[in-house]
């Protein structure tokens, strides 16, 4: 999974990263085929080159290794508002079919308090204003829900042509990378579709962790295996400033 | 000019029952000294600000400090949930909480029109997000120019806002650099300041890139060493991560969290400038936790 995270920023020359996993995937990216990637962090970084994975969006190695530290104000509105960045890249707690994301509260049915999630962050804009989205997270029917219980982050909205409808730049979601396959929005319906699988995976594991009959396209790919390049990165990431973290 | 304050001092002095604090931080400089005292002297009835809400929150709103909390993200970062945060707006416990909750880039939006003395700011956010319908800090204005529809943000004008920095001089002349995410404009943007800071100098020496509030734009300026901790302070000290780890169990248990509030923060009297009691220095916060 963060292995084709990473590989899903081929060719980008900016990106704006979300902690956990996009980070992971990001600087696996900067490390291995798109090294000379600009990392974007919210709390302010510009160009970070962190020798180890943060441990949060304000480590000190994020602004150490930095080209420039902003304010977050200026981070917001002339770096990613003004669409200065190519990539936003984000996790989610509940994925619907067309790319949106609920990060603020789930339903716990009737006569029970909805649960409490962190909130929005930086995505709803980050999903608005970068050139497109990529996201990365869990495939499990937990995940990708049929309705969202509430919208966080728009991604294509109800379908074809509501991004514009509503002012938002860019192209929106364009993959969604799990442990499972990738997910790509169908150019006439917006809709999330099963377009590459990973080895050894099937449809029916697929369509049976995604809450929604899930549309498979016509051909699938099968992603290339992570080499040992790729592989022997990401250890050596996970692995660097394991000490010093104490 | 700010004057110098024990911490004890300032925080009697310009926190008081129901005001709207703001105590900001974007995971380095988070001032949980000054919080700390604000629970010993257990002042209440809190509107607290913040676009990221971590563990200091967590424990003012478990000590039932807090009604309405303003904010943009809440979590415990790199680890996962505030649980008393979740556990007072789930069941109310120990006191429901209201929430107004708005996403970073409304947030900062909000602390910069503050800090300019304007009504609004503006932005284009919120577009398709549910979170405009819940709250009625948002709306929509229509751009005499262009006639493009733009989110309308209201101001944001704390009573207090509470920050660390690394550095003071005398006359109370502050100094913060690294990540300064949204302090500065949280400090201007409220009636009343409060700054701890790692240790007060003679001179300011000139740093590339660092914020400088003038003394004359704070009211108070505490010297907290370590005031920090477990977030941490550029060119002092590093994050403690063990602490925000060790956090989660503890926040879990409503009594295992009032049982560490009184032996942590109740129990100890504030920090005192010069040496003094030690606030939670990173070893002994990590001892006391692995018990």
């Amino acid at each position: 999974m963060t292995v084709n995270a990473a590989r899903a920023l081929a060719g980008a020359t900016t990106c704006f990263v979300g902690i956990g996993l996009p980070s992971t995937a990001a600087n696996l990216a900067r490390r291995t085929h798109n090294t000379d990637l600009i990392l974007i962090y919210e709390s302010g970084t510009i160009g970070s080159k962190p020798t180890r994975l943060p441990l949060s969006i304000g480590d000190g190695e994020l602004a150490d290794t930095a080209d420039a530290v902003v304010s977050v104000p200026e981070i917001f509105n002339y770096w990613l508002q003004a669409g200065r960045i190519d990539v936003g890249f984000l996790g989610a707690a509940q994925v619907d079919a067309h790319g949106n994301i609920n990060t603020t509260l789930v339903d716990r049915g009737p006569g029970r308090p909805s649960g409490r999630l962190p909130g929005a962050g930086g995505a709803p804009e980050i999903a608005a204003n970068c050139g497109r989205v990529l996201m990365v997270l869990r495939h499990t029917t937990r995940n990708f829900v049929p309705r969202l219980d509430f919208v966080t982050t728009v991604g294509h909205g109800s379908g074809p042509g509501d991004r514009a409808r509503l002012g938002l730049r860019g192209a929106g979601p364009t993959a969604v990378i799990t442990d499972l396959g990738i997910l790509t929005p169908d150019p006439a319906t917006a809709e999330l579709t099963l377009t590459h699988l990973h080895p050894g995976v099937t449809v029916e594991r697929v369509r049976a962790a995604t809450g929604w009959d899930l549309e498979v396209a016509r051909t699938l790919t099968t992603t290339e295996p992570p080499t040992t390049a790729e592989l022997d990165a990401l250890r050596a990431l996970r692995a660097a400033g394991k000490d010093d973290q104490r | 000019m700010a004057d110098i304050r024990t911490l004890h001092d300032a925080v009697a002095e310009l926190v008081h029952d129901g005001d709207t604090v703001a105590m900001e931080g974007f995971t380095h400089l988070i001032p949980f000294a000054a919080a700390h005292e604000i629970i010993r002297q257990g002042i209440t009835d809190l509107t607290l600000v913040r676009m990221t809400p971590d563990v200091i929150y967590d424990q003012l709103i478990g000590m039932g400090l807090v009604k309405k909390l303003v904010f943009s993200w809440g979590g415990n970062p790199g680890v996962g949930s505030l649980h008393r945060f979740r556990d007072a707006v789930e069941n109310g416990w120990p006191r429901p909480l209201e929430l107004d909750e708005h996403s970073h880039a409304g947030m900062a939006n909000r602390y910069v029109a503050g800090a300019s003395r304007l009504p609004f700011a503006v932005l284009r956010g919120y577009r398709g997000s549910d979170l405009a319908t819940r709250t009625d800090t948002v709306a929509s204005v229509t751009c005499p120019f262009t006639g493009e529809e733009l989110a309308a943000v209201a101001a944001l004008n704390p009573d207090v806002t509470v920050i660390h920095a690394q550095r003071a001089d005398h006359e109370g002349n502050v100094q913060l650099w690294g990540l300064t995410g949204v302090q500065k404009e949280a400090a201007l943007a409220a009636s009343r300041v409060l700054v701890t800071v790692e240790e007060i100098v003679d001179r300011l020496d000139a740093r590339p890139g660092a914020v400088v509030l003038p003394g004359w734009t704070i009211d108070a300026v505490a010297r907290v060493p370590g005031g920090a901790h477990p977030s941490y302070a550029s060119g002092y000290s590093v994050r403690d991560n063990d602490f925000y780890q060790a956090w989660d169990p503890i926040s879990r248990d409503r009594d295992a969290f009032a049982a560490w509030m009184r032996e942590h923060v109740l129990d100890r009297t504030a920090p005192a400038p010069d040496g003094g009691e030690p606030h939670g220095t990173p070893g002994e916060a990590e001892g006391a936790l692995s018990q």
